[in-house]
């Protein structure tokens, strides 16, 4: 057999990061009955329920149809939602069943481990995000009004919560661990994150907390983008996304170079 | 301290774990370019953490690990693209297809798909995977699992393998069959590095051999010399007629386990012509006759300290 030549890094980090993100994709598309199907199912029930049972009953807001006003939210949960879950059940089950160790003994660098499992996440959370937003287009119309905000927002908010799920994965040791936070964190702030009412509509203390919620900007800066409405600044939004997500990346940069719950 | 002559060079290596756990104490080892080399210790002896410390998955608590004379902790890089691990426990993605576990492998050493081709090829078939290239992991019997892991160790062609326990649990054909391939694996020029429990495994393939125990290594030498150390080695003779009593056969050492079957301690100084003289001069006629502990094993549970007492009773095997 033929001895190896040493090849240069960056052709090792970009065939590996391709490795991964195409294992990733394998992954979430191998299992699209547990990944895409029942957000699809979900999200149509909010559809039906809220936007047009219980929509149908409720006015405009900022002169937009109810519907119309919640489809950018819902799209926003189900895009959190599963790229967070992928990257956590991903990273965490590589990690339990110890084929993490076939990345730990290659030259992969940190970065391109962390940006290969985020890739996978946002894929997934994209993909879904698209199936959601197509079944929204059956119940009404969207204008569309800023496509590159609806885009970049859309891609930045699937990146923060992909980085997000890694990290939770680092530290999880139990499958129980990998549920704690999408139940007691993520569903909370979510629902709470002005996907089904302006924040105009909360009296003043409620709608002071209420900016304390990072998903309120993500959620109407997309908003922004699909139907032209935003109760926040769209610059502090992309402001406070871009900052988390280097904060996050740094964090989870950090953990892996420490090896936590990795390397002995 | 740098010798890019050997392969692998571990200086004054230690571990100690975050419960305290000393596992090395300061070892030392050289592994020359294209050795077949023997990595021998019991259960807790170091073993898998020095091998996981040259695989970068436990961090070393000191000391130097060089591989073809790169430095682990300045080139990690570098000294991963030529180092290939077979891990003992089975741990790919059970739900990923055979082919694009060792594809998705080699894109970790940077291989395009297109390099990979042939390689996978040539792997899946001359390991005895290529019909099972669609299957999923999972679905793989136990010795498939472990040809497949070490395919994935292979797949960049690395210049030094190091392999864990790779034929644990295998049968004896598939066994066989693996240590045909590793031969001609080292042969072509690849350094291995071989743990193993199975002793006789080390002593068939491997032309070194170092023994760890507590962390530190008690035991670094060629086979050969290492097996000369023996100073006595046991065989268990089958008799064609059953014997009642046994006198003494000369400064043999002898003891009749059942009528049929007797043991004889055959020292250095003595030669087994000798020992059949006396049996044929006696009439004892023997049927067959086999070594009653592999020369390895004998010699390993001497230096660990282990397993004496199944010793024989005529004269303990010493070093």
């Amino acid at each position: 057999m033929n001895q190896v030549v040493l090849k240069p890094l960056r052709q090792v980090f970009w065939h590996a990061f391709w490795a991964i993100a195409a294992k990733e994709t394998r992954r979430y598309t191998r299992i699209w009955i547990q990944t895409l199907v029942p957000p699809a199912i979900t999200m149509t029930l909010y559809f039906l329920i809220f936007g047009h049972l219980i929509g149908s009953r409720i006015p405009q807001i900022d002169g937009v149809s109810y519907m119309a006003f919640i489809v950018p939210g819902i799209v926003m949960m189900a895009v959190i939602t599963s790229s967070y879950a992928n990257v956590t059940s991903s990273f965490f089950g590589a990690k339990m069943n110890r084929y993490v160790e076939e990345m730990l003994v290659a030259p992969v660098s940190n970065n391109v481990i962390l940006l290969g499992f985020v890739c996978g996440g946002v894929g997934r959370g994209l993909l879904v995000g698209l199936v959601v937003l197509l079944i929204a287009l059956c119940f009404t119309h969207l204008p569309m009004t800023h496509w590159l905000v609806t885009l970049s927002v859309i891609f930045l908010t699937a990146v923060l919560f992909a980085l997000g799920g890694f990290i939770n994965a680092v530290y999880a040791r139990k499958f129980d661990d990998i549920a704690i936070v999408p139940n007691f964190v993520l569903t909370p702030i979510t629902y709470l994150g002005g996907v089904f009412y302006s924040l105009h509509m909360l009296p003043p203390f409620w709608r002071g907390l209420s900016h304390l919620n990072p998903v309120v900007y993500m959620v109407n800066a997309f908003r922004y983008g699909m139907v032209g409405v935003a109760d926040v600044p769209i610059g502090l939004a992309y402001g406070i996304l871009l900052l988390t997500i280097a904060v996050f990346y740094f964090y989870a940069w950090r953990l892996l170079r420490d090896g936590v719950g990795l390397r002995g | 301290m740098i010798d890019p002559v050997h392969a692998l060079s571990l200086h004054q290596l230690t571990k100690t774990y975050a419960n305290g756990k000393v596992a090395l104490k300061g070892i030392s080892l050289h592994v020359e370019q294209g050795e077949f080399f023997a990595l021998l210790g019991p259960n807790g002896a170091g073993k898998s953490t020095t091998i996981g410390i040259v695989a970068s998955l436990v961090r070393p608590s000191g000391g130097l690990v060089t591989v073809f004379g790169e430095r682990l902790d300045q080139n990690p890089y570098g000294v991963k693209q030529m180092l290939g691990v077979v891990p003992q426990e089975i741990n790919f993605n059970p739900f990923e297809k055979v082919e694009h576990i060792l594809y998705t492998q080699g894109g970790y050493f940077g291989l395009s798909r297109l390099e990979l081709r042939d390689i996978v090829e040539h792997l899946l078939h001359i390991l005895g995977l290529a019909d099972k290239r669609q299957q999923q992991a999972k679905a793989l019997s136990g010795g498939m699992k472990r040809r497949l892991l070490i395919a994935r160790g292979l797949v960049h062609r690395p210049r030094l393998l190091i392999l864990d326990e790779p034929t644990a649990g295998l049968d004896v054909e598939l066994r066989l069959g693996l240590w045909g391939f590793l031969e001609e694996l080292n042969r072509s020029g690849t350094t291995i590095i071989l743990t193993t429990h199975y002793l006789e495994e080390a002593e068939r393939l491997c032309r070194q051999v170092a023994i760890i125990d507590h962390g530190e290594i008690i035991a670094n030498a060629a086979m050969r010399s290492l097996l000369d150390q023996l100073d006595s080695e046991v065989f268990v003779l089958y008799l064609c007629e059953p014997l009642a009593v046994l006198s003494s056969l000369g400064d043999f050492g002898v003891k009749l386990v059942d009528p049929r079957t007797l043991e004889v301690c055959v020292g250095r100084d003595q030669n087994l012509n000798d020992l059949f003289a006396l049996l044929a001069a006696r009439g004892i006629v023997v049927h067959s006759m086999r070594n009653k502990q592999n020369r390895l094993e004998a010699l390993f549970t001497r230096l660990v300290g282990i397993g004496e007492q199944a010793q024989p009773a005529t004269r303990q095997v010493a070093v």
